[in-house]
């Protein structure tokens, strides 16, 4: 009860001033906000690429875009819905590993193998959830639950022998280089589809079982699932290797050695470096800077290439987004948000809408998974690790300003450039403070150590910076009184 | 049917390898949870920094044991930590008061919705876990010292002349006596003592707490204090029984939510009885059966496989699956919790 008391009063004085996160805004902000602060974020990549090198500034740019699709598919189910999905990455990992399973090429010795236990094992599982649902359906009460429990024992019972043999068989083929299943061989920007279909699969079981629940109590939930499904992928060797990795996932783009051998590629590097070329007298070492050119603009080349394709997506997701949040549905999300009792009782499905706009921000941040296991050229399981996934991605969303989609995709940029940034500010600071010190002594060898640990700092920082005086964000929720 | 040494042997096992590691395991799982359930009660929120409060504390603990031992001062047989423990949780407490007063108190002044307080908690998360790193580095760091075991397993099968030995290690009886007289304490403070009181009736009801003159202040900052210290003991104790890992800190977490949701969220009791309830299905789970199997059923029935249900790798997965069960069949938790919509 205790609790109801609390939200009501929180209600009743937000009113006048300030509910910090989702606020109703009176004073309209001004219209240039938003294109000046990407115009300050493209001059901040531009100086990067000026004082450190282009390739960072690129690198940059490519996971930005990522964790900009991140930031809006949280931003559909925070800034939309209100909902609290500490689970972000797991459906990251799901999309990484449906990256695998879409564009590895299947591995016909372990399918030979264990191909035939495998499929029995699929069909034993479907026929226990399949009578499961049927006894949910058909039964009542206690005699429900008992049906149901000795179906799944004995369903485990048969399952355990079939799948571990044709577990133990998979992975016993070349355990060094494969051991897994693979997978089926397609191109692989069809996984950025895939993983968000699975993605959303996997949203739709988990908001059946969840939503509904108390905000905080839905974070724990999700929180706990995001970890279940990373684990589960660490370990499930046959499936994607685990913690074995896989590397060299085909790529959408070309590969520098290709690009190198291409006459169209060192024309065009020539005409791009043309003043620099000219300026060199010498025929042989023009010759030489020239291949050193083209070395590094393949390189540049193929991170240009990923950043078009990821803006192509970006801007695709920003359009829909930005469509539904100004459609019908999209104010009756807001109606919900702000207020579920006054929503319920103009005839609107709560836990159906919550469960929608659940499921449709878990497939875009599938997407998201996909595209950066895609740009990575790798899965590995190990790296998943919820400050990074889960709750950088909550930064993102808080910072660029929760509810407005420009702002989830201003703070994926924002805050993934200082998280990358924070690491060699961090040991920037280190030097300065360690120059007069002995190296040998341990308080000085322990200090080279921090420098990785302070963009935790720094994003914790930023975090409460932001909630506290500028809890809507850098581009604030656009509210439309009509 | 099997004989009367196979069934103590089996028994044996079991304490050795099931009971004993869950017993100490609750106790630092029923502590954490302790810490999480009253600040749930007071503040009103899911404090996401918990687990990096008890990596703090450990933190200041392993210090205070450095400093300690450099002294030349250690506590024989048992570890030196325990007497680090006292000023460890004074450094703490003020730590968790600082960050109360510039971080939490804000919101609590504006009666932010709950939620706010959460993301709040998730920016002291990633700080904390910054200030860990920076003092004691990613690696695992063990700081126990004294006497290893109360008893050796060697000693146990020389003793009793059975097959299995059974060992106990002084961390392990050590947590579980430092947990009960923590529990003891707290509940007779609850009970009996005027700020008890207070911060019950809080709970229970703030407006009328209030209407009733109790200082909204002062139940704060005492459910604070006794935060950081079960943090604290927690912490510690997890770290003497296993070894200190930032990270795996975080991911205690998980059993500690699912722990204080089980005995019904804001509910002490609750918090102690769920702790060892997901300490034991996590152990039980995630134990392999088959020797203790070979010793109660004849040979020609031995199984094959390792008769675990669970991999290890998968104990979250135990935790997670007692939330929603609980979540789904009786969302108050065992004691009647919070009110959840």
């Amino acid at each position: 009860m205790t609790d109801t008391t609390v939200e009501t009063a929180a209600e009743a004085t937000s009113a006048d001033t300030d509910k910090p996160v989702h606020a109703i805004v009176e004073r309209k902000a001004s219209p240039w906000r938003a294109p000046l602060a990407f115009l300050a974020m493209g001059l901040a990549l531009v100086a990067t690429g000026w004082f450190q090198s282009p390739a960072v500034a690129l690198t940059i740019l490519n996971m930005s875009l990522v964790s900009a699709i991140m930031a809006m598919g949280l931003n559909l189910q925070w800034g939309y819905a209100g909902l609290f999905n500490a689970g972000v990455m797991g459906f990251t990992a799901l999309g990484g590993a449906t990256a695998v399973v879409i564009s590895h090429p299947p591995v016909m010795e372990a399918l030979g193998a264990g191909g035939r236990e495998l499929a029995l094992s699929a069909l034993i599982a479907v026929a226990i959830i399949a009578t499961v649902m049927f006894i949910a359906s058909a039964t009542r009460g206690r005699f429900r639950s008992f049906l149901i429990f000795v179906t799944v024992i004995a369903g485990y019972i048969a399952l355990r022998p079939v799948f571990g043999a044709a577990v133990g068989a998979v992975e016993a083929v070349d355990p060094a280089r494969t051991g897994f299943i693979g997978g089926l061989g397609l191109p692989i920007t069809l996984s950025w589809v895939a993983g968000g279909v699975v993605a959303a699969g996997v949203a739709w079981i988990i908001g059946k079982v969840a939503l509904g629940l108390r905000t905080d109590y839905l974070a724990i939930a999700t929180l706990g699932i995001s970890e279940i499904v990373v684990s589960v992928l660490k370990n499930e060797d046959w499936l994607v290797r685990g913690v074995k990795n896989v590397t060299g996932l085909p790529r959408p783009v070309p590969y520098e050695i290709d690009l190198q051998q291409q006459a169209w590629f060192s024309d065009l590097v020539e005409q791009v470096y043309a003043g620099r070329l000219a300026a060199i007298t010498d025929a042989a070492a023009r010759e030489d800077a020239l291949r050193r050119f083209i070395v590094e603009g393949s390189g540049h080349f193929v991170k240009i290439a990923y950043a078009g394709l990821f803006t192509i997506v970006l801007l695709i997701l920003l359009a829909l987004c930005v469509r539904a949040l100004n459609s019908p549905w999209g104010r009756m999300m807001r109606a919900i948000r702000d207020n579920e009792e006054a929503a319920a009782a103009m005839g609107k499905d709560i836990t159906r809408r919550h469960l929608q706009i659940f499921i449709l921000g878990s497939a875009i941040i599938g997407i998201a998974g996909a595209m950066m296991t895609t740009l990575d050229g790798q899965f590995t399981p190990g790296t998943y690790n919820p400050l990074r996934f889960t709750f950088l991605i909550w930064v993102m969303v808080i910072v660029g300003g929760s509810g407005n989609n420009l702002g989830a995709v201003l703070g994926g940029f924002v805050i993934w450039f200082t998280w990358v940034q924070a690491e060699p500010a961090g040991a920037f600071i280190i030097e300065q403070i360690t120059r007069d010190m002995d190296p040998s002594t341990p308080l000085y060898q322990h200090l080279q150590d921090i420098a990785a640990p302070f963009r935790l700092f720094v994003m914790g920082f930023v975090l409460l910076l932001f909630l506290r005086f500028s809890p809507k964000g850098i581009l604030p929720e656009k509210v439309r009184h009509s | 049917m099997p004989e009367a040494t196979d069934i103590l042997n089996a028994l044996v096992l079991m304490t050795n390898f099931v009971f004993v590691p869950a017993l100490a395991y609750g106790s630092q799982l029923a502590l954490g949870a302790l810490g999480v359930t009253l600040v749930f009660g007071i503040l009103r929120f899911a404090n996401f920094a918990h687990g990096d409060l008890m990596a703090f504390g450990t933190t200041i603990v392993i210090l205070m044991t450095w400093g300690l031992q450099a002294q030349g001062i250690t506590a024989g047989p048992v570890p030196t930590a325990l007497i680090a423990l006292v000023p460890a949780i004074l450094v703490t407490a003020i730590a968790a008061i600082l960050i109360d007063r510039s971080v939490f108190g804000f919101y609590r002044k504006r009666r932010a919705a709950p939620v706010v307080l959460v993301i709040a908690s998730v920016g002291v998360m990633f700080m904390l876990s910054a200030i860990v790193r920076f003092i004691m580095g990613t690696d695992d760091r063990r700081f126990s010292d004294g006497e290893r075991f109360i008893i050796r397993a060697r000693e146990f099968r020389e003793m009793t002349g059975l097959d299995e030995g059974l060992a106990i290690q002084t961390t392990q009886a050590l947590t579980v006596g430092v947990a009960i007289v923590t529990v003891t304490a707290l509940f007779v403070f609850l009970r009996r003592s005027r700020t008890g009181k207070a911060m019950r009736a809080y709970s229970d009801n703030e407006d009328l707490a209030l209407l009733s003159g109790i200082n909204p202040d002062r139940v704060v900052l005492i459910t604070w204090i006794i935060a950081a210290a079960l943090a604290t003991i927690a912490g510690a104790l997890y770290g003497l029984d296993k070894s200190f890992k930032p990270f795996t800190y975080f991911q205690l977490l998980l059993p500690i939510f699912a722990a204080a949701i089980l005995g019904g969220i804001g509910q002490p009791i609750g918090a102690v009885v769920g702790g060892y309830i997901v300490a034991f299905s996590e152990v039980m789970m995630t134990y392999a059966y088959k020797r203790f199997a070979t010793y109660l059923v004849p040979e020609t029935w031995a199984p094959e496989g390792l008769l675990q249900f669970l991999g290890t790798d998968y104990k979250f997965a135990v935790s997670f699956i007692i939330l929603v069960v609980v979540l789904l069949i009786r969302p108050t938790g065992i004691f009647r919790g919070a009110v959840i919509k």
